[in-house]
């Protein structure tokens, strides 16, 4: 069946099944491969996207789900300031190790400074914990969220 | 610096112009031991001034690609800026041994990478100094630029390069290496080179990789390792919707690591199609003799071999027996630990292309070479016809050292007839065919005297066979600690027969033996009524190095009790551990230290235990020595941190359990790795001593995981002996 899907902003159109998970479809079909396939299960956070703003996990969202709804990824979100802010704290701070998660971890935390533009220790705890960072590199991103915060408040 | 062996360095012409050197170094006589050949770096410097370094080893997320061009390009004298870093191709005649494992990439490249880099610097000098007709020695070189200051002269590294590349080589008792206080880019924060690619999702890993034509597989073996494939419904799967292929792989009859099992494998133009097929696949399996085996098995088989002899001694000082008959206390306790997966984020792949009897794969290994070998093996071709590229891995910890992926990969692309094919794993998959860490079992007898010194310690250790030998990583080395510092000590083994495979988990066997001894070495103190670091150090003794065998120097088993001796001070310092006792009840510290991989770390780790048994970790301390130079400390804070939370993501919630041969977990909800509302503050201190900079990536992690044991009993008076913590245990 076919779907037209509004990605980052551009509008693609797959001839996929319904239940095809977006995750799939962004990396084996439109080639987008920065959302991270981890555990097929929405267990570890690494396929973290967002449809009209809320993050979702890409293996547990199916494409028929959609609709007409916004779909930003890992590779879209530098286009909002939350999203640079982000990233920029994240090479600052030299965050990764592997880095297979980050970019899960990047697009939970926008979707958390979305809502809470000053979060507090436990607002990180709630919005972080779904991703797994296998390499643990926790403690930096806590800093780096922290930081694309007190940047976003500084204009 | 060792100047005295033979050795040679070369320099030709770079394609396109420029300089290429390339340097045939010795290894550092500190690492002499350690199975690895002479080192190789490429440098290139275009006529703008960039500088192309390739770093040899492949990528895990231990910040390789970043810090061996770092000792490169401080001794070459360039700007970090004007540096680019290309992976090097698999070419171990070139480069000597490229790969991720052991915490060995510092020590064995921390010298000659800094002398390719000088050497090079050399070169351009005298190039300099030749086209002006001056001395070299009254030259010198700032970043990247040459100058003769009596002429008030200057030339950059781009406009002699040319030059520099026709010279002979320096010779490399002729090199002068900077002094650590000279140092532009080795000890200072250097972000790793690929972040801005993480975090814009740029392709970078082996799962990214996209060939044209090419289509994804699955493949589906045995649940019991070892097991045959009878039949499969491959003609059901065929006729399934988007499935391009689906064959029988009879393998090539070696076992795991040895090349491919048998297994069932379906193409698809996307994944997930392939991957749901396989519900409906329906096979027919001869599980084998593995099938008869699981972990309570073992347990109980252990059991029953400590009420006997060991059936080895790994080693024996003194005399434990009449020790223990003239002791004060004998303090027995045992102790166990599961076995353990691997469980990288990216799930293993591997894309391979079979074309006119030869194979190029683009591989996320830690260990490409053997990698190549397995693959033509396993398709009875010539190595040369197999080509590797390495790729970044999302994460390894151990599980990409073996290369059973590439295998597949390979095979499956030319049963396929020659499709470019990614092979890739789901997360059940992963967990249920990795290379354990694997469990074991100890009997522990301590003696004490009546001034509670340690006079007797003994050891029965139940480990595993597999295909009649002690299995991957299920040792125990005869210096383990407190061997040597225990007069009358024996360390004795039994094993049991496995036909799980096991391999390297991040710091092996010292990732578990840590937990057993310095668990225990805390149970004596408790006992001998002292305060657990006094104890310590009171085995450890007078500073003094400990040589595993006393007829020659062996820096990997080398035990120095005086760095140690001064890790747990510093350690003990920093968590304020004098004054632990003022904490509220339930909560506590316990400290441990561990040495391997060449590093010295102890570790005091805070908790707070509920009285319905929830553990929270309040504080970890780290203080490690890994000798006179920390290279990166922007990355080496980040792996201690890492080490330190995996090993307690570990101990917390992580154990593979075998039944009828097969493993029963299947994903993250199961094996749990430590998650953000789980992390407490870890401050790490490094020691700098005058000894050769070692590796990080492992030796922080063993001593977390006693000393997080260690503060639970100080919580709650539970002794915790086996792994992973049962917090039913700590309910009041």
């Amino acid at each position: 069946m076919s779907y037209t899907l509004n990605i980052n902003g551009v509008t693609k159109t797959v001839d996929v099944d319904g239940d095809m998970p977006l995750l799939w479809v962004l990396r084996d079909e439109l080639d987008l491969t920065g959302s991270k396939f981890g555990c097929g299960a929405g267990l570890c956070g690494a396929c973290t996207l967002h449809v009209d703003g809320v993050a979702v996990r890409g293996c547990q969202t199916p494409v028929s789900a959609v609709g007409k709804a916004q779909v930003t990824t890992i590779e879209g979100i530098a286009s909002v300031a939350i999203g640079k802010h982000l990233q920029d704290a994240w090479l600052a701070l030299d965050v990764p190790q592997c880095g297979y998660c980050q970019a899960g971890q990047i697009m939970s935390a926008a979707a958390l400074l979305a809502e809470r533009p000053h979060p507090t220790d436990a607002d990180i705890d709630a919005a972080m914990t779904g991703n797994i960072c296998r390499c643990a590199t926790y403690t930096r991103i806590r800093a780096a969220i922290k930081q694309a915060a007190n940047a976003m408040a500084t204009p | 610096m060792n100047t005295g062996r033979r050795s040679f360095l070369k320099a030709s012409a770079a394609i396109g112009g420029g300089l290429m050197l390339r340097a045939v170094l010795p290894m550092p006589a500190a690492a002499a031991d350690v199975p690895i050949g002479r080192l190789t770096a490429y440098i290139r410097i275009a006529p703008d001034g960039i500088v192309t370094i390739r770093s040899k080893n492949p990528e895990v997320g231990q910040g390789i690609q970043t810090m061996l061009p770092m000792l490169i390009a401080d001794e070459l004298d360039v700007p970090w800026s004007a540096v680019r870093i290309e992976q090097a191709p698999l070419d171990p005649a070139a480069f000597g041994q490229q790969f991720a494992g052991g915490s060995t990439a510092t020590p064995l490249n921390y010298l000659p990478l800094r002398q390719a880099g000088a050497a090079g610097r050399a070169m351009l000098l005298r190039a300099a100094a030749e086209s002006w007709g001056v001395a070299p020695d009254t030259c010198r070189t700032e970043a990247g630029v040459i100058y003769h200051d009596a002429s008030n002269t200057s030339a950059r590294y781009g406009d002699v390069a040319q030059r520099a590349a026709t010279l002979p080589l320096p010779a490399l008792d002729s090199l002068r290496l900077k002094e650590a206080k000279d140092f532009r880019i080795i000890g200072h924060p250097i972000p790793g080179v690929d972040v801005t690619k993480i975090v814009t999702g740029k392709k970078l890993y082996g799962i990214d990789i996209v060939l044209p034509d090419m289509l994804v597989a699955v493949f589906e073996k045995c649940p019991v390792f070892g097991g045959k494939l009878v039949s499969a419904n491959i003609d059901a799967i065929k006729s399934m919707p988007g499935i391009r292929d689906a064959f029988i792989v009879r393998g090539n009859g070696g076992r795991d690591s040895q090349g491919v099992t048998d297994g069932v494998a379906i193409l698809a133009k996307n994944w997930w199609l392939a991957n749901r097929a396989r519900q409906e696949l329906r096979i027919v399996w001869d599980e084998g003799a593995t099938a008869e085996q699981s972990s309570q098995g073992f347990a109980a088989q252990a059991a029953k071999l400590f009420d006997e002899p060991p059936t080895m001694w790994l080693r024996r000082d003194g005399d434990a027996d009449v020790a223990m008959k003239s002791a004060a206390q004998v303090i027995e306790a045992r102790y166990d630990y599961p076995f353990l997966p691997h469980i990288p984020l990216e799930p293993q792949n591997c894309t391979a292309h079979w074309q006119d009897g030869k194979v190029t794969l683009w591989a996320p290994t830690q260990n490409p070479a053997p990698g190549r070998s397995l693959v033509a093996n396993a398709l009875g071709i010539a190595e040369t016809d197999v080509t590797v590229n390495m790729i970044r891995m999302g994460g390894g910890f151990g599980r990409r050292l073996r290369n059973d992926f590439m295998a597949e990969a390979a095979w499956i692309s030319r049963q396929a007839g020659g499709v470019p094919v990614k092979l890739l794993w789901n997360r059940q998959d992963d967990i249920q065919h990795d290379f354990y860490r694997p469990a074991g079992f100890h009997a522990l007898k301590g003696g004490l005297d009546k001034d509670g010194r340690l006079i007797a310690l003994t050891d029965h250790f139940v480990s595993f066979s597999r295909d009649g030998k002690l299995a991957d990583s299920a040792g125990l080395n005869e210096y383990e600690f407190p061997a040597a510092l225990v007069d009358n000590l024996s360390y004795g083994l039994s094993m049991m027969d496995l036909g799980v495979p096991t391999g390297p988990l991040r710091a092996p066997r010292s990732n578990a033996l840590s937990f057993v001894f310095q668990s225990f070495v805390d149970e004596l103190a408790f006992k001998a009524h002292q305060d657990p670091l006094d104890f310590r150090l009171a085995v450890l003794g007078q500073p003094r190095v400990i040589r595993a065998d006393p007829a020659k120097p062996n820096p990997r088993a080398d035990f120095d009790t005086g760095r140690m001796r001064d890790v747990l001070l510093k350690v003990a310092e920093i968590s304020n551990w004098a004054d632990r006792a003022k904490l509220p009840p339930r909560s506590a510290k316990g400290i441990a230290f561990h040495f391997s991989h060449m590093g010295y770390f102890a570790e005091v780790v805070e908790v707070t235990v509920s009285k319905a048994g929830e553990i929270t970790l309040d504080h970890v301390w780290a203080v490690g020595d890994v000798g006179s130079q920390i290279i990166n400390p922007l990355n080496a804070v980040n792996q201690v941190q890492g080490a330190v939370l995996d090993g307690l993501g570990a101990a917390l919630g992580q154990a593979i359990t075998i039944e009828r041969g097969r493993v029963v977990e299947t994903n993250f909800h199961e094996v749990r790795p430590l998650r953000m509302d789980q992390v407490p503050p870890v401050e790490v201190v490094f020691l700098t001593t005058n000894h050769l900079p070692t590796g990080l990536g492992e030796p922080a992690l063993p001593p977390v995981i006693p000393a997080l044991c260690n503060a639970i009993f100080a919580a709650t008076g539970k002794r915790l002996r086996s792994l992973p913590v049962d917090t039913t245990m700590l309910r009041i």
